[in-house]
């Protein structure tokens, strides 16, 4: 019987082959933490007064979920976070305006094929675009890590999802994900291993990779895998760095708990409703609905694809007089991409309000909370109710085509019908 | 010794302890003021030690937050049995010395004024006379809640 990518990665660290279930201690490449790493210092002192981390350098820092700061507290919290970067040595931080860590980590270079990284954030899962093994972990997980550099991981079972053909004009990585969960349901991969496969992977760029595994968690998954291809490699090729993959992808003979296949040319622009991940809806059966609010951004599509054809369905037009449209660019690598490239100066123009580099109105913390009785078409993962800040507002959540179209027309559009 | 029942699927981290408040109190103390918010919030006014709650299948999913776990394990939740847990929330509750019990028979059995009791040495629970029994967990997470959490079974093996 051959193995899994999961099986591989993880076995080739302990130099043994593993079954599914074993438990097996790993040292992780890297350690990522937000603006929680100022709750997680505490925990430190709660250990041991005055205790170092154990590698510093595997320690990435990312100043990301309330930037700047929104209160005396949280630049509290970003003060303390820094004071520790320096007093540890920590080299991989990277302060407010870089921007959300999970589009930042991969540009700076750390997921890498077969590395691990866990980080004390559900959406870590993102990295398996790049055959990275990451996952989310909590506060204190992550603080043990930073004491001892080592944790347990339960070798998962795996899932293949075998895609074929292309998608049709206006459809884009985000319908099949949310298409896909909604099949599955909110646990439908709980502990899984997801496993991306077929022919239409030539076809799907690292953006679309990077939304559908960001995605992962929302089914329950553990890692969301992509193979180390060409695309991967010429990715690595273009940036300067080395291309090395310890494991090969998995084998075809490879034991898989479930098997499903994907026809691209069949996923149609949809909708996922409140206030559950899985609550599919295709845009044409809602068609029309209003909206006051429309987001673009956030680590599941802020990068410069998804500004990109939001600036094509807008330029030189406006947006509705009735809503609103923010705009966060995911990193600061891609605000200057889109910026130079004239997109954000289009957007601003189509009445779009552009929002620094970070999670912004995500997590409902600041930057453009909802209203009781509001509506918000984003292009997040997470539609849970309250999740915007308020508890009696509505979020659904769809592609940057679906929500830039719909931002044009003011009730929710077909992309098909403006592109 | 009450028991909190939400037979619901899907109760997500939002739910259990709303985003908006992540980045404000951290103490064990705030956390209880917002604990279960926005799915029942008289819950922090009336949970007591001993509590348990019962819930639908994939509790806990969402977010890597662990103020949901650090809260329930603070006001004294003796137990969360539930269909199913997601792996995160799983996960941190163990580091929290939280028990999390996956016992779908006892979630369907389970109606309004029944009597619970739990053996976590034994791995039963009586759900009034009946004995339902579950797997022991694997033993890194049993000696993580033997300790009482992760930072207290580091504490242990540092010394
Ligand atoms: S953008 Fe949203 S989902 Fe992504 S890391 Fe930030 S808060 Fe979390």
């Amino acid at each position: 019987m051959g193995e899994t990518f999961v099986q591989k990665a993880f076995g080739n660290r302990i130099g043994k082959k593993l079954k599914v279930n074993e438990i097996v201690f790993l040292e992780p490449d890297y350690i990522l933490t937000h603006d929680n790493t100022a709750a997680i210092i505490k925990k430190l002192d709660e250990v041991k007064s005055d205790i170092k981390v154990k590698y510093p350098d595997r320690l990435v820092i990312i100043l990301d979920h309330v930037i700047p700061a929104s209160s005396e507290k949280t630049a509290l919290n970003h003060k303390e976070i820094r004071e520790f970067v320096k007093k540890q040595g920590i080299k991989n931080f990277y302060d407010i305006g870089r921007g959300i860590c999970h589009q930042v980590l991969p540009e700076e270079g750390f997921a890498k094929p077969a590395g691990i990284v866990v980080g004390s954030d559900s959406h870590t899962c993102t990295y398996g675009a790049f055959s990275c093994l990451g996952t989310g972990i909590d506060r204190t997980e992550a603080a043990g890590l930073w004491i001892t550099g080592q944790t347990w991981f339960k070798v998962p079972e795996s899932f293949k999802i075998s895609l074929k053909g292309k998608f049709r004009k206006g459809v884009s990585a985000k319908d099949l994900i949310l298409t896909i969960i909604g099949d599955l349901g909110a646990d439908g991969a709980n502990y899984v291993s997801v496993e991306f496969h077929g022919d239409s992977l030539q076809h799907l760029d690292i953006d679309s990779r990077m939304t559908i595994a960001n995605m992962g968690v929302e089914m329950g998954a553990k890692f969301a895998l992509f193979p180390p291809d060409d695309i991967l490699k010429n990715h690595f090729k273009s940036r300067g760095w080395d291309f090395s993959i310890p494991v090969a992808w998995s084998d075809k003979d490879a034991e898989y708990s479930l098997i499903k296949e994907y026809e691209l040319s069949e996923i149609v622009p949809c909708v996922s409703k409140p206030h559950a991940v899985d609550k599919y809806s295709s845009v044409k059966d809602l068609q029309g609905l209003f909206f006051e609010q429309y987001l673009i951004g956030t680590c599941t599509n802020g990068r410069i694809s998804d500004i990109e054809v939001t600036s094509k369905i807008l330029k030189g037009k406006k947006i509705s007089a009735n809503v609103r449209l923010l705009v966060l660019p995911a990193s600061s690598e891609i605000y200057s991409e889109a910026s130079r490239a004239g997109f954000l100066a289009d957007l601003a123009e189509a009445g779009a309000t552009i929002l620094p580099p970070g999670c912004g109105p995500c997590l409902g913390a600041h930057q453009g909370v909802l209203a009781p009785g509001e509506k918000c078409l984003s292009t997040a993962n997470r539609n849970f109710k309250g999740r915007m800040g308020c508890k009696d507002s509505e979020i659904y959540l769809a592609s940057s085509e679906t929500v830039a179209a719909s931002a044009l027309k003011g009730v929710l559009t077909d992309p098909r019908e403006v592109l | 010794m009450a028991i909190f029942a939400y037979i619901q699927d899907d109760i997500n981290t939002d739910l259990l302890y709303p985003g908006k408040y992540t980045y404000l109190g951290t103490k064990p103390s705030d956390i209880k003021e917002h604990l279960l918010e926005d799915l029942d919030p008289t819950f922090k006014d009336r949970v007591k030690n001993g509590d348990i709650i019962i819930a639908g299948k994939n509790f806990g999913c969402g977010s890597s937050r662990e103020q949901p776990n650090v809260g329930l394990k603070y006001v004294g939740i003796q137990a969360i049995i539930a269909k199913s847990f997601s792996r995160i929330f799983f996960r941190s509750a163990t580091n929290q010395g939280l028990l999390l019990i996956e016992l779908p028979a006892v979630v369907d059995a389970y109606k309004e004024g029944d009597f619970i009791e739990i053996d976590s040495k034994k791995g039963v629970v009586l759900l009034n006379n009946t004995q339902f029994n579950f797997p022991a967990l694997p033993t890194e997470m049993q000696n993580i809640l033997k300790a009482g959490g992760l930072l207290e079974y580091i504490k242990e093996n540092l010394k």
